[in-house]
């Protein structure tokens, strides 16, 4: 006991003597949630659009006044004449023009009938197709004002409630996430390379030559990253809670041990990765290749699983990201508790437990 | 309680590192591996300190077989591995206290086997181990190698890359430890410190030339050596390489190491031949047979 104590006292004076490592340590997860809860975002906010009026009316005025009053867009200029679309879209800041049919309130009147088109610059289809979408709710609105003394035959009135995230806060889809991403990279990277150093360094001859179990010399390098993780998993709630709003619905209890659960999940897959790597830059070319990709690809953290290809689907079931994520998000958004996340929670328990079978039996007690 | 080694070959892909080699090693003996780089000292270092599997033959070390005890191995010999091996990042204290745990020892305990060399190093021990100089730096892995009280101690090159003050403390050091009853095995490309061991084994391309001491091996030199000296080094030793009767000629600092395949040799007949080849300043002298000299006639 006591040369495992004195194996990580020896491990705590690497990582803190390491002043470069630390600060990425620590900055990355608050450099990353900050990024990824105000930078990346899909909601829009105050896009540029420019109007062209044909018709300069009553009920365009309106409609203009209507969309210019959302917070969704401002109206950056007026243009006159169909070529300046084109120009206009070319500098690039305005992302939609609205062009608004002749004798609009004529034919809305007359005819019942009055034509709009929303020309958007799709160079980023995304913002292209929520802008698209928003006007033309905007639009239906205004109808239904319109309409509103008039009683038309049979109607379907979709009422649609957006439960969880009421609001369609990406935030609340990006935590999870970033924290799933920090915390795989925290533990698998800085792990992998701890380990693969003492290899290229020498100094892992001199431990084999000495009376160091294997499972003290794991467990002894793990042992910090756990800690630090644990911090860094309480940094990123914390940030989430206090700057974003985001709720924690479920138990905070829960939400701790599935984070410590994970932790070791990704450790354990350090531990393998150091053992197949001889040296500190391979280990940082699998953890980062072989591991961050996945993560951020297939794990539902960005890109929806269910839309995926079928042999992609099944990939990402080997991915523990994936039912990390799935057990956040369920407990910070939901409020769910352990009855209904047991399964996802094994499948990571059962990922460990080989994990680190495999990584015993493969660590090297001599230098083959 | 030494170190018995009979018949190990040990090959990488296309390398024989070692073709079967035997010796031993007396208990509390300072036994030196003299060799240039490549011979396979290292690789038979890590033989037997259970780092590498050899392909075949045995070996004892403290009593114990590399293959079945090498657990017990691992408990009872200090190893100093050729490339600097401690960590750069902790200071001379803490790296010397991370071995002492690791072997479930303290400083305090075996402080006086390591008392000599830890005082030199001592008045920088609050300094990273990565700053410290070549010598110094030996001096501390050294410490580190010594903290448990092995039984056995494996030095692979510990003087290489040194000065030569710090090397002849260094050495001075080992004559000591061996009075304390631990036997050691050390290797070094530096054919001046073999005269130091008590025995030494010639190894080269895998194979042990000879073992003895290195009195005795200094004294099975077949030949007299004479040491040639001219006002042209160079042309000197091409002039002596053409020489039709010439056995070997090797640099030796300004002088060159002459020997003759002729029974009767007469050094005025040399003399003339040099100065037909317009050289002056011509000296010819007997000289005694180093160890390097032996070397090279073996590995001829």
């Amino acid at each position: 006991m006591k040369r495992f104590i004195g194996f990580i006292k020896k491990e705590f004076y690497h990582i803190f003597r390491d002043r470069r490592s630390l600060f990425i340590l620590f900055g990355m997860p608050i450099a990353q949630i900050m990024l990824f809860g105000f930078a990346i975002t899909n909601e829009i906010n105050n896009v540029d659009i420019a109007i062209l009026d044909h018709s300069k009316d009553a009920t365009t005025l309106e409609i203009i006044n209507k969309i210019s009053a959302s917070k969704y867009f401002s109206i950056s200029q007026y243009i006159e004449k169909e070529s300046d679309i084109e120009t206009i879209f070319k500098k690039g800041h305005v992302k939609a023009v609205l062009n608004f049919d002749k004798d609009f309130s004529k034919n809305l009147i007359k005819d019942k009938n009055a034509t709009i088109q929303i020309v958007t610059d799709a160079t980023d289809p995304n913002t292209a197709n929520t802008i698209s979408n928003y006007v033309n709710a905007i639009l239906q609105q205004y109808q239904k004002e319109l309409n509103k003394d008039i009683t038309i035959g049979y109607q379907i009135v979709p009422q649609t409630r957006m439960v969880y995230n009421p609001e369609l806060k990406s935030v609340y889809m990006f935590v999870p996430g970033v924290m799933t991403v920090i915390l795989m990279l925290v533990s698998a990277m800085m792990t992998s390379i701890s380990i693969t150093r003492e290899k290229e360094l020498g100094t892992m001859e001199i431990l084999l030559v000495s009376p160091l179990k294997p499972i003290q010399v794991i467990v002894g390098k793990v042992f910090p990253y756990i800690f630090l993780s644990i911090i860094n998993a309480i940094v990123i709630v914390m940030l989430s809670i206090f700057i974003f709003k985001m709720p924690v619905q479920g138990s905070l209890f829960l939400l701790g041990f599935e984070s410590v659960l994970f932790i070791i999940t990704a450790l354990a897959l350090g531990i393998l990765i150091s053992t197949v790597s001889a040296t500190q830059q391979t280990a940082m070319m699998i953890s980062l290749m072989g591991l961050m990709l996945p993560v951020i690809l297939l794990s539902g953290f960005i890109f929806p699983i269910s839309s995926m290809p079928l042999p992609l689907q099944v990939i990402s079931n080997i991915i523990p990201a994936k039912w990390f994520i799935i057990i956040i998000k369920g407990i910070m958004l939901k409020g769910v508790g352990l009855q209904y996340i047991w399964k996802e929670t094994l499948i990571l328990v059962g990922m460990t437990v080989f994990f680190i079978a495999v990584s015993v039996k493969k660590y090297k007690i001599r230098l083959e | 309680m030494g170190i018995s080694v009979s018949n190990i070959s040990k090959s990488y892909k296309k390398v024989n590192a070692l073709q079967n080699i035997s010796f031993e090693v007396k208990p509390n003996e300072l036994f030196g591996l003299i060799g240039p780089d490549g011979a396979g000292k290292t690789t038979l270092f890590r033989v037997l300190t259970t780092l590498l599997f050899a392909d075949e033959g045995v070996a004892t070390v403290a009593g114990f077989d590399i293959v079945n005890d090498y657990k017990k191995i691992r408990n009872s010999v200090g190893y100093m591995p050729g490339k600097f091996s401690l960590y750069q990042d902790l200071t001379v204290e803490e790296n010397l206290d991370f071995f002492a745990t690791i072997f479930g020892t303290t400083i305090e305990e075996n402080y006086d086997l390591i008392k000599d060399i830890y005082v030199q190093i001592e008045p920088f021990k609050a300094r990273r181990a990565g700053k410290l100089s070549g010598g110094m730096k030996q001096k501390l892995a050294l410490c580190c190698a010594l903290i448990h009280k092995p039984k056995v101690l494996f030095l692979d090159e510990p003087t290489t890359g040194v000065d030569p003050v710090s090397r002849k403390e260094f050495w001075e050091m080992l004559k000591r430890l061996q009075q304390k009853d631990i036997t050691i095995l050390v290797s070094t490309p530096y054919m001046d410190e073999a005269a130091l061991c008590d025995r030494i084994a010639l190894i080269q391309d895998g194979k042990i030339l000879e073992i003895d001491t290195p009195e005795a091996i200094v004294k099975h030199y077949p030949k007299q050596i004479y040491n040639v000296r001219a006002n042209n080094m160079y042309q000197l030793i091409t002039s002596l390489n053409t020489y039709e009767y010439n056995h070997s000629v090797y640099p030796f600092g300004e002088f060159v190491h002459y020997t003759d395949s002729r029974t009767d040799f007469n050094p005025e007949e040399l003399k003339a031949y040099l100065e037909s080849k317009n050289l002056s300043h011509i000296e010819i002298e007997k000289t005694k047979a180093t160890i390097e000299d032996t070397f090279m006639e073996l590995a001829k």
